[in-house]
């Protein structure tokens, strides 16, 4: 599904990531770790398009595709899903208009009519039950003033709304008290399937005991320095990166 | 053909004729340039009085001692007052046979917009078939005002049917030698509307100059008057909200609005006209004097504007706040793209005690244009307990643009409480990221998020304006960002 070859990306003329490979399938789930700025959210950004990092070398081909030929919002309606670290506010945007936008926006990239309002209101009613909402939150504005957990609960909102092919979750995790990272796990656990692909980035063994993964990559100084199984994550748990680190 | 469109005008002009809401056809067009005779010329072929003319005069005379205001922040080529026409028979734009010969960044417009394919022809002025519906919904219309009593018109009509309300009102509010601009329309304006709502009516439809054909051709010098007699109400919603080409630069209305004991004045305006091209070519310079006056007791007059259209925008829709317990409000979103430049607020001047006003301006600032927020607030001595709530916010995208606010504050009676609060704030690159990874696209976040910044203004407009303003907002700031 998502290939990646040799890639390099820049910030500001620093190369961050260099000479980075990796492959995800159909059906499988993939986690990445490794220490802070080492360039997890970098690799993350690239594959979404924020222009504010540059490509200067490699491919990413996706389902076929050469995605780096895609615009940010094209990649999003080709199924693309990024859940940030620091989920953006935006206000007067309430979640509701938002993700409706977003939605039929998708659709039309699709082919597809807007999507009916009973269908629409049903599936908001299923997904806030899924992640643990209420319509007090979705009727606010995006993000704004939401808490730390409540921002990486309504990634996995968005998400499950917008059913994509491939999900990258940076650091969903992050801040999130015990049944809140459950009610991610689930979240994403719902979403695989033989047919969509999931990346996970996290510092916590504890995210992949209920998401568990095919796949664990470490990533450090801008390449991937170690693949392996689940067992990965123990290992990394228990010893650090220090070992790694050369 | 061509025979055919002849009757069809002929048949409509007739039938609007009927109706009474226009007056017969004038084929004269008076000289290039300002002088006596030219107002002269204007007064007669419009059959008017002897006191509309002696104000015109006079006007006009204190116009010739006035010079043209420098205190906005707007810089442009000075106007040739002597190279305009100021008055020119109601001409009959040239007519196009399809729409292919109309231009097609128009059209585009119209489409975003959802407009019918009647309409457009109707306000580009293709040759019309679909004027019929029109007119029998106008029909009605003009049927259940009369029967209430409420009398919605042309001014020109108005100055022939009811002369005395028009001498008893007009200059009222905006005194002829109010200002430069006030002046000059005072002086030579063509047309506009009138509109006087009788004691204790509630008018059931919003008033649209939309229902008065000729309305698209109401020209550089327009004027309004609306008087809302004790106890009454009204919406009123100004002008056309299609995206209007006119070959006049110079456009200097007034409007004037009276609200008696218990009266309440709605007036809504969206603002869309050229706003020159991206290099800052062409465009219109929009010179308006708006002012309301509650007169009585308990009376309400309101505000609300989305300019989002001219090359130059110079309007400060004001109310004087003379009855006791009297509001005031204004409600503003102003957008400025490529060269445009706005210089745009309010005045509010409690003089009655309990008078409350409350001031929301929303400036939205992209390309290399400017917008400014220009706002007073005066309490006078004898106003008791005034109160005044204002917030200016200014959005900006990117950072070639600027938005500048200029609040004026002069309070003479202790009791008064003027709160003001003002915020700047920009569209973020993150938060336009954010949009497209959902698959939004950059024009539709920023219509998104534009819109979220104006909803509080966007609120008070009647249902349909609101619809539309929200797609302007978002066209008008097309190509600013990416
Ligand atoms: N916009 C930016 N401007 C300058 N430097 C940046 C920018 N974004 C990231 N960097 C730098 O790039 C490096 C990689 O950052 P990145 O966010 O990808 O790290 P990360 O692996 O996601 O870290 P963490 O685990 O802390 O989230 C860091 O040194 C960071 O400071
Ligand atoms: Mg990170």
């Amino acid at each position: 599904m998502l290939i990646i070859n040799d890639l390099n990306v820049s910030i500001q003329d620093k190369e961050i990531i260099s000479g980075l490979n990796l492959e995800v399938k159909a059906g499988e789930v993939h986690a990445i770790m490794g220490p802070n700025g080492t360039g997890k959210s970098t690799l993350a950004w690239a594959i979404a398009g924020n222009d504010a990092y540059t490509v200067t070398g490699g491919s990413i081909t996706y389902r076929g595709r050469d995605l780096l030929a895609l615009s940010p919002e094209e990649r999003a309606s080709e199924g693309l899903f990024l859940g940030f670290q620091y989920p953006v506010e935006i206000p007067g945007v309430s979640m509701t208009n938002f993700i409706r936008t977003a939605i039929n926006e998708q659709r039309k990239y699709r082919g597809l009519s807007p999507i009916a309002a009973p269908e629409f209101l049903a599936k908001m009613d299923e997904n806030k039950k899924l992640v643990g909402i209420d319509s007090k939150l979705t009727n606010r504005s995006v993000n704004e003033g939401f808490s730390g957990g409540e921002k990486k609960k309504n990634e996995i909102f968005q998400m499950a709304m917008l059913e994509p092919t491939l999900a990258i979750l940076d650091e969903t995790d992050s801040g999130l008290d015990i049944d809140a990272l459950k009610v991610v796990a689930n979240g994403v656990n719902r979403m695989r399937s033989k047919e969509n692909a999931i990346i996970v980035i996290t510092h916590y063994q504890r995210l992949l005991e209920y998401i568990v993964p095919d796949f664990v990559h470490v990533l450090y100084k801008g390449r991937i320095v170690k693949s392996g199984g689940k067992e990965l994550a123990l290992e990394l748990e228990e010893k650090g990166y220090a070992w790694l680190k050369n | 053909m061509e025979n055919d469109q002849n009757n069809l005008l002929d048949h409509i002009t007739q039938s609007e004729y009927k109706y009474g809401f226009v007056t017969d056809i004038e084929m004269e067009t008076a000289p290039k340039g300002l002088n006596e005779d030219v107002i002269r010329f204007i007064s007669a072929r419009k059959k008017e009085p002897e006191f509309l003319l002696e104000m015109r005069l006079k006007a006009y005379h204190d116009w010739l001692r006035m010079s043209e205001p420098r205190w906005a922040h707007l810089s442009y080529q000075p106007v040739d007052y002597q190279d305009i026409y100021y008055y020119a028979a109601p001409k009959k734009k040239q007519e196009l046979q399809s729409l292919e010969e109309v231009d097609p960044e128009l059209l585009k417009t119209f489409e975003k917009l959802g407009i019918s394919l009647e309409e457009q022809k109707r306000l580009t002025g293709v040759a019309v078939d679909a004027v019929f519906d029109s007119v029998s919904v106008k029909t009605t219309f003009s049927e259940i005002l009369e029967k209430l009593g409420i009398i919605f018109c042309s001014f020109s009509e108005a100055v022939q049917r009811h002369p005395d309300l028009v001498r008893q009102y007009i200059g009222s509010v905006v005194p002829p030698n109010d200002n430069f601009f006030a002046a000059l329309n005072t002086a030579v304006f063509s047309d506009g509307s009138f509109c006087y709502i009788p004691k204790g009516v509630r008018c059931p439809i919003e008033l649209s100059t939309y229902f008065r054909i000729n309305a698209a051709k109401t020209g550089q010098f327009e004027r309004t008057l609306i008087i809302a007699d004790e106890g009454s109400y009204v919406s009123y919603m100004e002008g056309c909200t299609a995206p209007m080409r006119d070959e006049n630069q110079l456009h200097a209305a007034v409007v004037e609005i009276i609200a008696m004991k218990d009266a309440a004045v709605k007036y809504s305006t969206v603002q869309n006209w050229y706003p020159g091209d991206k290099e800052g070519r062409g465009g219109i310079y929009n010179f308006v004097t708006k002012r309301g006056m509650c007169r009585g007791s308990h009376s309400r007059i309101s505000w609300t504007q989305v300019e989002t259209g001219s090359a130059i925008t110079w309007k400060y829709p004001s109310v004087i706040l003379m009855g006791d317990h009297s509001t005031g409000e204004f409600y503003s979103v102003a957008v400025t793209n490529h060269h445009q430049q706005a210089d745009t607020g309010t005045k509010m001047i409690h003089i009655g005690s309990n008078t409350r006003s409350t001031i929301v301006s929303k400036g939205i600032s992209a390309g290399k244009s400017n917008n400014s927020y220009r706002g007073l607030v005066k309490i006078i001595k004898r106003a008791q307990n005034a109160r005044n709530y204002s917030q200016c916010d200014s959005l900006l995208l990117g950072d070639q643009c600027g938005a500048h606010t200029f609040p004026y504050i002069n309070v003479e009676n202790k009791s008064a409480i003027v709160e003001h609060e003002a915020t700047t704030s920009k569209i973020s690159d993150d938060q336009l990221f954010y949009c497209r990874q959902r698959g939004i696209s950059i024009e539709n976040a920023i219509g998104l998020i534009v819109n979220g910044y104006a909803k509080e203004v966007l609120r008070h407009l009647p249902m349909e304006f609101a619809v539309e303003a929200q797609k302007f907002l978002s066209i008008s700031l097309e190509g600013s960002v990416g």
